[in-house]
């Protein structure tokens, strides 16, 4: 995985050709009627996964891949793992454990909605390359300056990255290992020098840009295309169908 | 160094508490831009690009704590301490949302809620805790050491307190145990804060011996020591 590139999964499938801009308000749109719909409507979760499960299988995105990267939940799975112990509330008993009804929903609500919430994201970062999401986010008004700022960021992360990657080898190939917190010197310091060697480059970059007549403002030199509407009918039709539901299931239990 | 109450995902907040924070946190993000550009001009760009990408370069060193935990670090008072508080919140709000958005880190509508706790709480509360520490403690390399861990400590906790708050108002009702959860939260965020506040020591003191003009809390001066140690870079 280079960090140039993000989550991307190069393909040519209708999910990959929809505009970036589409894919953006798809995924804020059915990330927010996921957590709208409330917690008893058990089913209205399983529609949700099956919708993306689907997307994922016309994206050509495998569910092994899917399934290690929502990895990075897992510390909230934690949290809802305890909900059941820590929540006040009328208890029943499974096995040896006595858990609380309520922390029981309120798990499984953390539980479904945030695995939900991560596979739409992964969704629209496996089929979207890094410039085409920045294209996308320019395209819907978000400040140029944060837009510009973190394409920088991205252009030239994987060479602080490779920085202390190659110095956590030169230590360790000069057998140091710290294992405890005051043994941290050394990555301390070494941390500090990536710093220094960061902002030299960025002067280094601005110079090599002032000389090439930079005066604050990148000429956009590809400006992204605007969507077609067929484009927004089809990918605003699984958050359409989310919130759907999300509304049947709040008004009619 | 875990980021438990961070990066957080769907709906842990609910609707209108995470509305209002997406508000509050992109009005604060405006100003850091303004406040920004007036410091550096056409230089904001490249300069913030690389300061972030350095932010994301520091949050893939993973660091071995015990037997098997391992974390990495945040960052805040790291930004803050070196490139001063208003482009610290950029370039934590970069990462925050590059994470959101390429690396499904952390969900879309709770983007507000994670710049709110760990790019604006953490950012600016450990600027102020390092600008007062600075003025009693002795402007060596000691004592900005000792500024930079306490800053890096009050900001861990600091940021798991802004998520308490918006637990508090927005998160589910967990009754009389909130108060126990609160606890529980703060002091595991006291530990990791001792582990960021090490390795943020360390890297900010070794910033300041060799190019003390990078370093924006120390404002242009030196630190006060006899004979000059410079860090020589190692390949």
């Amino acid at each position: 995985m280079s960090l140039a590139d993000g989550l991307y999964r190069p393909g040519d499938t209708p999910v990959h050709r929809l505009r970036p801009q589409v894919k953006i308000v798809a995924l804020v749109a059915f990330t927010c009627a996921v957590a709208a719909t409330p917690r008893e409507a058990v089913w209205a979760f399983g529609v949700y996964a099956l919708l993306l499960a689907g997307l994922f299988a016309l994206a050509r995105v495998p569910a092994p891949w899917v399934l290690t990267r929502s990895l990075v939940e897992s510390p909230f799975l934690l949290l809802a793992l305890a909900f059941p112990f820590m929540v006040a509330g009328p208890e029943i008993r499974i096995g040896a454990l006595t858990a609380s009804t309520t922390g029981l929903w309120a798990g499984w609500n953390l539980l479904a909605k945030a695995t939900l919430g991560v596979w739409a994201a992964l969704l629209l970062s496996a089929t979207t390359p890094v410039a085409g999401v920045l294209a996308g986010l320019s395209r819907l008004r978000c400040p140029e300056i944060l837009l510009q700022i973190t394409a920088f960021a991205v252009r030239y992360a994987h060479l602080t990255v490779a920085e202390v990657t190659q110095m956590r080898l030169a230590r360790l190939a000069r057998c140091d290992d710290p294992r405890l917190l005051w043994q941290a010197g050394a990555l301390a310091r070494s941390l500090g020098v990536v710093f220094i060697r960061s902002f030299e480059r960025g002067e280094r970059v601005w110079q090599a840009m002032a000389a090439r007549g930079y005066t604050g403002r990148l000429p956009l030199e590809v400006g992204p295309a605007p969507a077609p509407a067929l484009q927004w009918t089809a990918a605003l039709a699984a958050p359409a169908l989310a919130a759907a539901i999300a509304l049947w299931t709040t008004v009619a239990p | 160094m875990s980021d438990l109450a961070l990066h957080i995902p769907t709906d842990v907040i609910d609707g209108p508490v995470s509305l209002a924070f997406a508000l509050i946190a992109a009005l604060a993000v405006g100003v850091c831009v303004v406040a920004a550009r007036r410091g550096l001009d056409d230089r904001l760009v490249p300069l913030a690009g690389l300061a972030t990408a350095f932010v994301f370069a520091a949050q893939m060193l993973n660091f071995p704590v015990a037997a098997g935990v391992s974390g990495h670090l945040l960052g805040g008072a790291l930004a803050a301490a070196l490139l001063g508080p208003w482009l610290g919140v950029l370039c934590v709000t970069v990462v925050i949302a590059i994470q959101a958005l390429l690396f499904a880190d952390g969900a879309v509508t709770a983007l507000g809620l994670n710049v709110f706790n760990m790019a604006l709480v953490a950012t600016f509360v450990s600027y102020g805790v390092l600008v007062l520490t600075l003025k009693v403690l002795p402007r060596t390399r000691w004592g900005l050491g000792a500024a930079a861990f306490a800053a890096a400590v009050v900001s861990v906790v600091a940021a798991s307190a802004g998520f308490l708050l918006q637990f508090w108002l927005g998160g589910e009702e967990v009754g009389q145990s909130f108060g126990a959860m609160a606890a529980a939260i703060l002091g595991t965020h006291v530990l990791i804060g001792v582990g960021e506040g090490v390795i943020t020591a360390g890297a900010i003191t070794a910033v300041a011996l060799a190019r003390p003009d990078l370093v924006h809390a120390l404002r242009g001066t030196p630190l006060a020591q006899g004979p000059a140690r410079t860090i020589k870079e190692t390949a």
